[in-house]
């Protein structure tokens, strides 16, 4: 590896601008990926349900949905591209070091990636193209290739957390790679099922949350009224299956990533019958302000009161993360944001059980609308618990992340750049999208509106000579 | 051939199918913010975007590839590189970001606000390939030590760099011409087949005298890879020289069949006169492809999932270039 040492003028400084421009656009971007993994199967329920039954609501749903498809999948695209530009402008001397096993896992997405772009595009031509079930089919590649693109890039991830499939040459380089080793690696498992199933459920209920509005504003016809129910369905029913697979990988986090877990549940001294903290500052070896209940952060790891959790203080204290409080209150947060999604999930549940209807009042809506923002707060804070729980480590106990990070100078000026581009870019896709919404409801039948891959909407009038 | 070899033919596939198809794209782009604002403007922009509407994504793929075989497979050249040359590789990112966002809100904005998303879409096109230039022309002339940590300005801000840019921006241009020459045709919209005739002509014009230019560049700051293009790659050089002399024969004739493959045959060429001249280093002076190379299994992985990708993609992609040629269904 080479020696970088000499070039940092300012090395704390460059890791910090490094670490908020990771975070921020790694933050826009898993909301894209979302819908990426998402939205594609949420759109097939509804043109499959629009075939079966010959659901002309349900197929103009489909129709629609496959437009704003295009389009955060365009965008997700491009934050996706900076990212990968990102690995070897902030952090060269991780893939110097490491990128002969870390890359294997983008090498695979890289063919789910080109899958889905083909098929997007191949979807959103078919409906002109395409005869009934086959412009169907056509769209269960983009869903697959989703899930398929997840699964690689969360190995990838995962990996950072626990390594493992290679050995360390007398270099410091990487030698004899096992590269299945290396994709499923044991946090491969828990973090990819807790990620998919949080793409449903940001992705559910953020598109029913665009409907619960319109319905709060008066349009309650059937087509609103089935754009609300597809997408909130799916995320109803992935809520309480989130709740399980969340509780097994924090066990898992527990037994393999024992200092991360620490973090998240605020744990000082090593030993059994620990507290569980709801809530609370972490800070000099003690959690102040929180909600203390005895001996269930033993029971809920172990299933016992008597097992033994260890404490932040056998870590050494350059082995720990910097911000405990952090760690334990975005965990916390989601924790708490996933069990109000649940109680929403149920109470949708017991109302559809009673009378196959919403339950009438507007506060049901009025949650469902916020529901969506819960949703990605909680997807946000996840990821907070994942990356500043592996501090200061960015390959767990083979590297820290001070160095990894580029000598390169004008970081934080990239940074700002960076910010004032994807903010733009924020603004103006939810310009878009909202203007979509407002014309296919000025014109109603016509529902054609264009999207990034679409034909031109109306084919006849351009390219003829005069 | 090593397996190290093998892998870097693979990363070189990769360059390849960027340079023509992101090329073609780009050189779209810039043909749009060109066109002005007259009627047969509007219509020479209407063509371009039937052209790469649906494939434009799929194009800009290969970027991605490229990025990820080269940490994969060569990490220490990938990290040689992004260290030294983290100026224009931004710049070429954030090209990359405006491009694609502009292009698809100009799609998908109400028509009174597409001017300025046009406008972001033209200008990104040129910039992104001119600093990508810059990269390839920095790479040329040996700017990057293999530990990297080269100088960020003046690496990239020499003649070699520039005239490399430049040469990279007429080609995009003059490849895209050629495209929608054929499109045009294909359309039966005689007066745009013109337009477009006309440009390709120019633009091939302007992008020889670059071509002259960068061999001058090359002999004066990149004496190795100049003896290995006018050495083994010699024929290839040659080939892209009548290949390229073959197009503008056909455009004066008026005769577009052929042409494309020509063009491209044009673009092929030349990419791999680069790559055999370059052979045995990966950044000519200062690392070999032997030396690069990453753990051996990795190089495995990369040959099997591009088999794979190559067996499943190419297909898909395929069935996608059909149905954006087929008519739409009554």
């Amino acid at each position: 590896m080479p020696d970088f040492t000499p070039l940092i003028a300012d090395a704390g400084s460059n890791l910090l601008a490094a670490r908020y421009q990771m975070a921020f656009t790694l933050a826009f971007h898993i909301i894209l990926a979302c819908f990426g993994v998402a939205f594609p199967a949420v759109m097939l329920i509804a043109e499959y349900r629009g075939r079966k039954r010959g659901d002309e609501d349900a197929l103009r749903l489909a129709r629609r949905w496959s437009k704003a498809v295009a389009v955060l999948f365009a965008v997700g695209a491009v934050s996706g591209t900076v990212l990968s530009f990102e690995f070897g402008l902030l952090w060269p001397g991780m893939m110097d070091r490491f990128g002969d096993a870390f890359g294997i896992a983008f090498a695979i997405e890289g063919i789910f990636f080109f899958l889905e772009a083909i098929f997007i595009a191949i979807y959103i031509y078919g409906w002109e193209r395409l005869p009934g079930w086959a412009h169907f089919w056509s769209g269960v590649p983009i869903a697959i290739s989703g899930i398929g693109g997840a699964l690689s890039v969360i190995a990838a991830n995962s990996w950072m957390n626990t390594p493992a499939g290679f050995t360390l040459g007398s270099d410091g380089r990487v030698s004899d790679v096992h590269p299945l080793d290396v994709l499923f690696n044991t946090s491969t498992w828990h973090e990819f099922v807790h990620m998919w199933i949080a793409a449903y459920i940001v992705t559910g209920f953020l598109v029913a949350s665009v409907y619960a509005v319109a319905m709060l504003r008066g349009r309650r016809d059937r087509y609103h009224r089935l754009g609300f129910l597809i997408p909130f369905t799916v995320a109803a029913i992935a809520a309480p299956i989130q709740i399980a697979v969340g509780d097994f990988a924090a066990r898992d986090v527990f037994n393999d990533q024992p200092t991360k877990f620490a973090a998240m549940e605020c744990v000082y001294q090593s030993g059994d019958n620990q507290t569980e903290h709801l809530g609370g500052i972490c800070t000099d070896g003690e959690v102040k302000g929180s909600i203390p209940l005895p001996g269930v952060d033993s029971l809920l790891a172990g299933f016992s009161t008597g097992t033994v959790v260890k404490g932040l203080e056998g870590v050494p204290a350059d082995e720990q993360p910097p911000t405990p409080t952090t760690i334990h209150l975005a965990f916390d947060a989601m924790v708490g944001l996933g069990f109000a999604m649940l109680g929403l999930a149920v109470w949708f549940a017991a109302a559809w059980r009673r009378g196959r209807d919403l339950p009438a009042t507007p506060w049901f809506l009025r949650a469902a609308a916020v529901a969506g923002i819960a949703a990605v707060l909680a997807l946000e804070c996840g990821w907070m618990v994942t990356e500043i729980g592996r501090q200061p480590w960015i390959v767990s106990g083979y590297m820290r992340t001070a160095d990894a990070v580029t000598p390169a100078q004008g970081l934080w000026w990239a940074f700002g750049l960076t910010l004032a581009v994807y903010v733009s870019l924020a603004l103006i896709t939810g310009v878009v999208l909202r203007g979509m919404a407002r014309r296919w409801r000025e014109h109603d039948a016509a529902s054609d509106v264009e999207a990034p891959y679409s034909p031109p909407s109306a084919p006849a009038s351009v390219g003829k000579a005069p | 051939m090593s397996k190290a070899d093998a892998v870097a033919a693979i990363l070189w596939i990769g360059v390849t199918l960027y340079a023509v198809f992101a090329g073609a794209d780009f050189g779209a782009g810039m043909w749009d913010l060109l066109a002005g604002h007259g009627e047969r403007g509007e219509r020479a922009r209407a063509l371009i975007d039937r052209s790469i509407a649906p494939v434009w994504e799929a194009n800009h793929v290969w970027l991605i590839f490229v990025l990820v075989v080269l940490w994969t497979a060569f990490p220490q050249a990938f990290s040689a590189v992004m260290t030294t040359l983290y100026v224009p590789l931004s710049l070429a990112a954030l090209g990359i970001v405006l491009r694609g966002s502009g292009f698809a809100f100009r799609h998908a904005l109400p028509g009174p606000v597409r001017g300025p998303a046009t406008r972001v879409f033209g200008i990104s096109s040129l910039l992104t390939p001119f600093f990508m230039g810059t990269v390839v022309g920095a790479i040329a002339s040996g700017k990057v030590p293999a530990d990297g940590g080269g100088d960020p300005i003046t690496s990239w801000t020499g003649v070699l760099p520039l005239v490399t840019g430049a040469l990279f921006v007429v080609t995009c241009a003059y490849l895209a011409a050629v495209f929608l020459v054929r499109d045009a045709g294909a359309a039966d919209d005689a007066d745009l087949e013109r337009y477009f005739v006309r440009r390709a002509l120019v633009s091939a014009a302007v992008a020889g005298a670059a071509a002259l230019g960068g061999v001058l560049a090359l002999h004066a700051d990149a004496r190795f890879v100049y003896d290995g293009l006018t050495g083994d790659g010699l024929p290839l050089v040659i080939l892209s020289g009548i290949c390229g002399l073959a197009v503008l024969a056909l455009l004066a004739r008026g005769s577009a069949r052929g042409i494309r493959p020509l063009a491209v045959g044009a673009v092929v060429a030349v990419v791999w006169g680069f790559f055999v001249a370059n052979h045995p280093y990966m950044l000519p002076g200062s690392l070999k492809i032997e030396d690069a190379a990453g753990a051996s299994a990795s190089l495995t992985a990369v040959i099997v999932v591009f088999g794979i990708a190559g067996a499943v993609c190419l297909p898909s992609l395929g069935l996608l270039y059909a149905l954006s040629q087929r008519r739409a269904l009554e």
